[in-house]
């Protein structure tokens, strides 16, 4: 005890206790302080930023939610009941068009069945820990089969609809889902050809492979409804939406190659260098060693992929196909309707957002499920 | 007679079978059958194309190219009427194609750095504003787009008569299109252009000299400060010692109508500023990734060297973001090149509009026009990957 007094030196003997953090530096009041105006120009990006978005939301949620007009029978009845809203009324009436194009009214369900059809088809290819995948698998692969005879019909007894009778978003739904289903393969294919070791075949790839990507989608598809013709022989008469339809895969598997050879060229040689060592031949060293991983890597660039044709599919609308692009002329072309056009295009627009937008998150589930964390 | 061929001694016969199962021929025999499948392919289409063209009358020239237009281009860069011949046209669209090309991708760079540098940002409202910027455009169909900004324009902005001129005058939004101010040069204005060139090449010779006394003495000169006098002052100069050669032309209403300045037709606006607006959202991203793939380590060990944060951006991080950034950006610029044909949904004259368009439904050479148009294209897309392949290579780390 003594000792103590004459001491001037201290030791604590237990813990202190923390002291809070300053006010100004949690909570609530801390986090706008140093993510907001942390500095001057911070401080002024925020306002700026607070009053661009004070300024345009509440007129953009009037204009879509509270102002809006969802049944009228013309533009100037919309007008009379509300200046400031988006007529929506519009897209109420014609919504059946906007889905099926000029698909027979009372044949309207094959679509929708088939369109149930596929997302019962693609859920085990989709997730793999569905219960009872095997079986489903085995209907995924009868899927096109049974999609054609619902769409076109004219087999198996099922009424015939020719093709210029679809439209809508059931035409980009066929021509995207055909596309990205046949263009991941040949991309493959393309992709291993570039990287091959035989002269002749890379060459060809290449070829391929440039001036596809040189050119724009649009002479492809100008080359699809004019051209085409010419290359084959009169008695071979293909309609337009096949052969849409093969410009849109040759179209997206190019892309495809070039994101796939990306993800070859990224694995180590060691892995092909393994693969030989093993004594596999080319074809099962790419399936069981090469292809998977390099797959993975370009998962990214594929959605990116599939998510670009399932955009272009609206450039169909320039070659007179009724997508749901091409559908709103003859909306605009009736006299009830003339001089509504932005909100059958924002009405398109928040559906192809919606598709994109959930191929993304998926692309990205996918990224996380098959990472196996050896990336850095 | 042996009956056991000793190892590795005689050549073992060659069968017709071994063109297969033999790796040393295999490859030969694939390439040999995939060589005759084009060429049985090749000379399908051909004598397709030859019987078709033979059963439609049709042959296979491009004399029509001289033949007379007779449609005419309402926004053009050279003269031309609708008396000249078809490949005038084309030209006019070509050049029409590379001008909304030139002006997109520029405006595509600034939106595009500025979102992805903005999209990092610390600042969590200016962050979340990016993302639904990006998230948003990148989502939805280029070509619904520009034909939204298209409609909008159309709906929205006033008639000629009741437009307010903006900007002292200089900028005028109507219906019918934009009016900006054209540049009027009267005689002495190519002594200041000369003035303005040799600054420029000035600015140039200084900064190669700055970095030479900075090698050799350690000591830095303002070059920053420099360039700009250099940059502003002699053309200044020169502009007022000549009489202010140089002046700009404000539209102004003249009946129905905005008369002199340039005239950019709302189809134009409209594509640009789509294409830019799409464009500059993928190049966001690519801004974002070519940073974020930049290690912490690189910019801490910069700090550690003393260098300010703007040195260390400038100095350390750009010039490896850079790296990353150009060849994906590069791409990006092709893909707006290649979109810019999509003006045909709006009516602006590009080369697919003039040679893919109109001259093709005159003359129903499909064959010719298209094959013109890809042609073009292909050009277009090869020189300017070609030219960035090289600034890419330049740039590149490198290796020994």
């Amino acid at each position: 005890m003594a000792e103590q007094k004459n001491a001037i030196a201290f030791v604590a003997r237990e813990e202190k206790p923390q002291l809070p953090a300053p006010a100004s530096t949690t909570g609530a009041v801390g986090w706008i302080r140093e993510n907001l105006f942390s500095s001057i120009p911070n401080m002024v990006l925020t306002l700026l930023s607070i009053y661009l978005v004070y300024v345009s939301l509440p007129g953009i949620i009037d204009w879509v939610f509270l102002k809006s007009v969802w049944t009228a029978n013309s533009l100037d009845e919309c007008r009379q009941i509300s200046r400031e809203g988006a007529c929506w009324a519009v897209v109420n009436e014609r919504f059946g068009q906007f889905m099926y194009g000029f698909y027979p009214q009372e044949l309207r369900w094959r679509p929708t069945l088939a369109f149930v059809l596929m997302l019962v088809a693609y859920a085990p290819l989709l997730f793999d820990k569905l219960p009872g995948r095997k079986a489903l698998l085995l209907l995924t692969l009868t899927f096109p089969l049974a999609a054609y005879a619902l769409l076109w019909g004219g087999i198996l007894g099922i009424e015939a609809v020719p093709s210029n009778k679809f439209g809508g978003f059931l035409l980009t739904l066929v021509i995207g889902v055909t596309g990205i289903s046949f263009s991941l393969p040949l991309g493959i294919l393309l992709a291993l050809g570039r990287s091959s070791d035989l002269p002749f075949i890379k060459v060809l790839c290449v070829t391929f492979i440039e001036f596809i990507r040189g050119v724009p989608l649009i002479t492809l598809l100008f080359v699809a409804s004019t051209l085409l013709n010419y290359f084959l022989p009169p008695s071979w008469s293909f309609d337009l939406i096949l052969r849409v339809i093969i410009m849109v895969t040759l179209f997206a598997s190019a892309y495809m190659a070039e994101v796939i050879r990306g993800g070859l060229a990224a694995l180590p040689k060691g892995q092909y260098e393994a693969a030989d060592a093993l004594g596999l031949g080319y074809w099962q060293s790419m399936y069981l060693i090469i292809l998977p991983q390099a797959l993975k890597i370009s998962i990214p660039g594929i959605v990116n992929t599939f998510i670009g044709l399932f955009k272009d599919t609206t450039l169909v609308s320039v070659i007179g196909l009724f997508d749901p692009l091409g559908i709103v002329q003859p909306i605009l072309a009736d006299s009830r309707w003339n001089g509504l056009v932005v909100e059958l295009y924002v009405f398109v627009a928040a559906f192809f957002f919606i598709f994109c937008f959930a191929m993304s998150r998926y692309s990205m589930y996918l990224e996380r499920k098959l990472s196996t964390g050896h990336d850095r | 007679m042996s009956v056991t061929t000793p190892i590795g001694g005689e050549e073992q016969r060659f069968s017709i079978g071994m063109l297969w199962t033999d790796t040393r021929y295999r490859s030969t025999t694939i390439q040999i059958i995939a060589l005759f499948l084009v060429m049985i392919a090749v000379g399908f289409f051909l004598q397709n194309i030859y019987l078709n063209l033979q059963a439609l009358g049709k042959d296979f020239r491009f004399d029509f190219l001289f033949d007379p237009a007779s449609y005419d281009i309402n926004q053009r860069l050279i003269e031309y009427d609708s008396q000249s011949p078809h490949w005038k046209a084309a030209v006019v669209g070509i050049l029409n194609t590379l001008l909304v090309a030139f002006l997109g991708c520029i405006t595509a760079t600034i939106i595009g750095v500025l979102a992805g540098v903005l999209r990092l940002s610390k600042n969590w409202v200016v962050a979340k504003l990016m993302t639904v910027y990006i998230e948003g455009v990148r989502n939805v169909p280029v070509l619904l787009q520009i034909l939204l900004l298209y409609s909008v324009f159309i709906e929205v902005l006033p008639k000629p008569k009741k437009a307010e001129p903006m900007l002292d005058g200089m900028l005028v939004a109507t219906n019918r299109g934009f009016y900006i101010p054209s540049m009027v040069l009267e005689s002495g204005a190519g002594v200041v252009l000369g003035v303005f060139a040799l600054s420029l090449i000035g600015i140039v010779f200084f900064r190669r000299h700055a970095r030479k006394v900075q090698e050799q003495t350690g000591k830095v000169l303002p070059v920053a400060l420099v360039s700009l006098g250099l940059f502003v002052l002699p053309a200044l100069l020169a502009f007022f010692a000549m009489g202010q050669p140089i002046g700009l032309e404000n539209p102004e209403l003249k009946g129905f109508n905005f008369k002199g300045g340039v005239h950019m037709r709302n189809s134009l606006v409209a594509l640009w500023l789509a294409l830019s607006i799409y464009t500059g959202a993928f190049i966001a991203e690519v801004v974002r990734a070519g940073i974020q793939a930049i290690s912490k380590g690189q910019s801490e060990a910069a700090f550690a060297l003393g260098l300010r944060p703007g040195r260390t951006m400038r100095l350390v991080i750009l010039p490896q973001a850079l790296r990353i950034i150009i060849p994906p950006t590069i791409s990006n610029f092709l893909n707006l090149t290649k979109n810019s044909s999509l003006a045909i949904a709006v009516g602006y004259m590009d080369a697919t509009g003039t040679l893919g368009g109109i001259t093709l439904n005159q003359t129903g050479r499909e064959m010719e026009c298209i094959l013109l148009l890809m042609a073009f294209y292909l050009i277009t897309s090869l020189t300017i990957s070609g030219v960035m392949n090289k600034y890419n290579d330049m740039v590149k780390l490198k290796e020994r």
